[in-house]
């Protein structure tokens, strides 16, 4: 890159204007990456934390996808399901929403009923106990042993639970026959079965056998109406911007090679061969790649990290380098097409009669 | 014999036929040999150089480079014959703007694979002894016309060329700059013992070759009045 070096040193206002570019974009991909990532977290994290394999949703009308909104099942169904092959471990969830009262105050949250004893319990429940989420606790003041009601009912903390998100809201996790007498859960018996399963587990027959539609771990996120929404949108928005990249540096490199033409057209008649001046053109533009998007990652992960005090920014490899890395990836396609013009120059155009 | 040229054809689509700009040329240079082409424009002195130089494939004939035929060479063949073999001195000297004067050269030894550390020393010995101490570290834009086309041919001789084409070298400079560079060439093709072949239109400065020959309808005529290597 012997090449490289000394263009990036000699024309150092242009390329640290791409550099700039590069930066500026690659801070929003990878803050709006972290921004995906924490609320797609705020919304899925309380059933990603059940730590089942598979959900079995009450069957959906023809032609619809199952939906936490829309599903219920019946403790027949549930019945069914625990004895089913394949299955080691099942518990009935009912999700419903819920309004927590203390002392006058009235609080929003998810009601997330289940068997105190069973793998789906954040921690074992009794009758009249809950678990609530530690930032909605702390929020609000609450600590082990205070009394909240929920539809009248009264209850007493007994845990605090990391994490535990449902839809944005958070959960309140209370034993499954309490649930049940909220007027919120509709009198259903639940909303869905986590399933712990093994192999021979076969998730069309069995879904068939118990009438309802049993889908696996990224297909019941996929379920929450507010989580595939949200993250569509972002994920749209981190696409076109990786696009608006691979066009900014194409663009550059295009114009960089159309202004240095007579430049190449001596050195491949001076001897350099072809391979050698794009093996130089890729070093180029690899450098302010991943000097330009790995600075605004840098910068992304920093102000992330300051911001997730208040906003939910989840700071990860997959958030941060898997995003600089796409960038770099897409950055070099855009820069690829600025090699045609390298491979095609003429040699010839370096005398003088040939201008 | 430095550079042969045997029996050259060239043509190029002109209208809906071809025209020939060089017809069945023969041309030879030895090593310290100085031979200036001249001719007026589209005579196809350039077309003669660009042959001599691997630029362009003839439709027939053969190039011979130091006993080596050039002929069948395929397009990275003729690029490596170019760095091993040749130099170029172009007009307005095309120096890279990116790079110093000694960067210039040691470009040319990366180029053929060299060590750009190496071969420093050897670059700027070739840059001092050309007249250019003190300008070593100074980008183009930093030299004069006549320091520019100087630069240009120590980096056409970096890599011990066995033959030197140069074209058009003085119509980017005056008559004083002019008349150095032309000088300089010619002591160039005695001392180092190279073949130089210099296109030039400018007929003021063809006192100083040892041979000079024009191209008129696509053939190769003497000049007469040129002076030989012994008296200059």
């Amino acid at each position: 890159m012997f090449l490289a070096f000394r263009d990036l040193r000699f024309a150092k206002g242009r390329f640290t204007l791409m550099t700039s570019a590069l930066f500026l974009i690659s801070l929003m991909v990878v803050t709006l990456s972290g921004l995906t990532s924490g609320l797609g977290n705020r919304s899925i994290a309380a059933i990603e934390n059940i730590g089942a394999d598979h959900f079995a949703f009450g069957a959906p009308p023809d032609g619809r996808s199952v939906s936490f909104a829309e599903s219920t099942v019946t403790t027949r169904q549930y019945a069914e399901l625990a004895e089913a092959d394949g299955v080691d471990a099942a518990s009935i969830i009912g999700v419903a929403p819920a309004r927590i009262s203390v002392d006058g105050r009235e609080v929003a949250a998810s009601a997330f009923g289940v068997d105190g004893h069973s793998f789906a319990a954040p921690v074992v429940l009794g009758a009249g106990s809950v678990a609530v989420d530690a930032d909605l606790a702390n929020d609000n003041g609450w600590t082990n042993g205070t009394r909240i009601s929920m539809s009248g009912k009264v209850f007493t903390i007994t845990a605090l639970v990391d994490d535990s998100f449902y839809s944005h809201q958070p959960v309140v996790w209370m034993d499954h026959d309490a649930w049940m007498s909220l007027p919120s859960a509709g009198g259903s018996d639940g909303t869905v079965v986590a399933l712990r399963t093994s192999a021979g587990f076969d998730a069309d027959s069995v879904g068939e056998a118990t009438g309802t539609a049993v889908t696996d771990g990224r297909g019941a996120l996929n379920a929450i109406g507010s989580y595939t929404s949200e993250r569509g949108s972002l994920l749209l928005m981190q696409t076109m911007l990786m696009i608006v990249s691979a066009l900014v540096v194409g663009a550059f490199f295009t114009v960089w090679t159309i202004q240095r033409g007579q430049d190449l057209a001596v050195l491949k008649a001076v001897g350099a061969s072809t391979r050698y001046l794009l093996q130089d053109a890729l070093g180029q533009s690899s450098i302010v790649l991943v000097l330009g998007s790995g600075l605004g990652t840098l910068a992304a992960a920093g102000l992330g990290t300051a911001a997730s005090q208040s906003v939910p920014f989840s700071l990860t490899m997959s958030t941060t380098v898997v995003p600089f890395l796409a960038l770099v990836a897409t950055g070099m396609i855009g820069a690829a097409a600025s090699l045609v013009r390298i491979a095609k120059v003429d040699p010839l155009a370096a005398l003088a009669a040939a201008r | 014999m430095s550079i042969c040229l045997r029996n050259i054809v060239l043509s190029y689509p002109d209208g809906d036929g071809h025209r020939r700009v060089l017809d069945d040329v023969d041309f030879e240079v030895r090593r310290g040999e100085f031979v200036a082409v001249t001719g007026p424009s589209g005579s196809g002195k350039s077309s003669l150089l660009a042959v001599a130089g691997l630029l362009i494939t003839p439709d027939s004939g053969r190039v011979v480079i130091d006993g080596s035929d050039m002929t069948g060479l395929d397009r990275d063949e003729r690029t490596t014959m170019r760095r091993e073999k040749l130099g170029f001195v172009f007009q307005q000297s095309n120096l890279l703007p990116s790079l110093t004067a000694v960067e210039q050269l040691q470009m040319m030894s990366h180029l053929a694979g060299g060590s750009v550390r190496e071969s420093r020393a050897r670059a700027t010995d070739l840059l001092c002894s050309l007249g250019l101490d003190g300008h070593v570290d100074r980008r183009p834009h930093q030299l004069s016309g006549g320091q520019r086309q100087r630069v240009a041919i120590a980096r056409g001789l970096m890599n011990d060329p066995s033959v030197l084409l140069v074209d058009e070298p003085t119509s980017a400079l005056d008559e004083n700059r002019s008349r150095e560079v032309v000088a300089l060439l010619a002591d160039l093709s005695r001392d180092r013992d190279v073949a130089i072949v210099m296109v030039t239109h400018d007929l003021s400065r063809l006192t100083l070759v040892d041979r000079a020959c024009a191209v008129r309808n696509g053939t190769l005529i003497p000049l007469p009045g040129s002076v030989p290597s012994a008296i200059r």
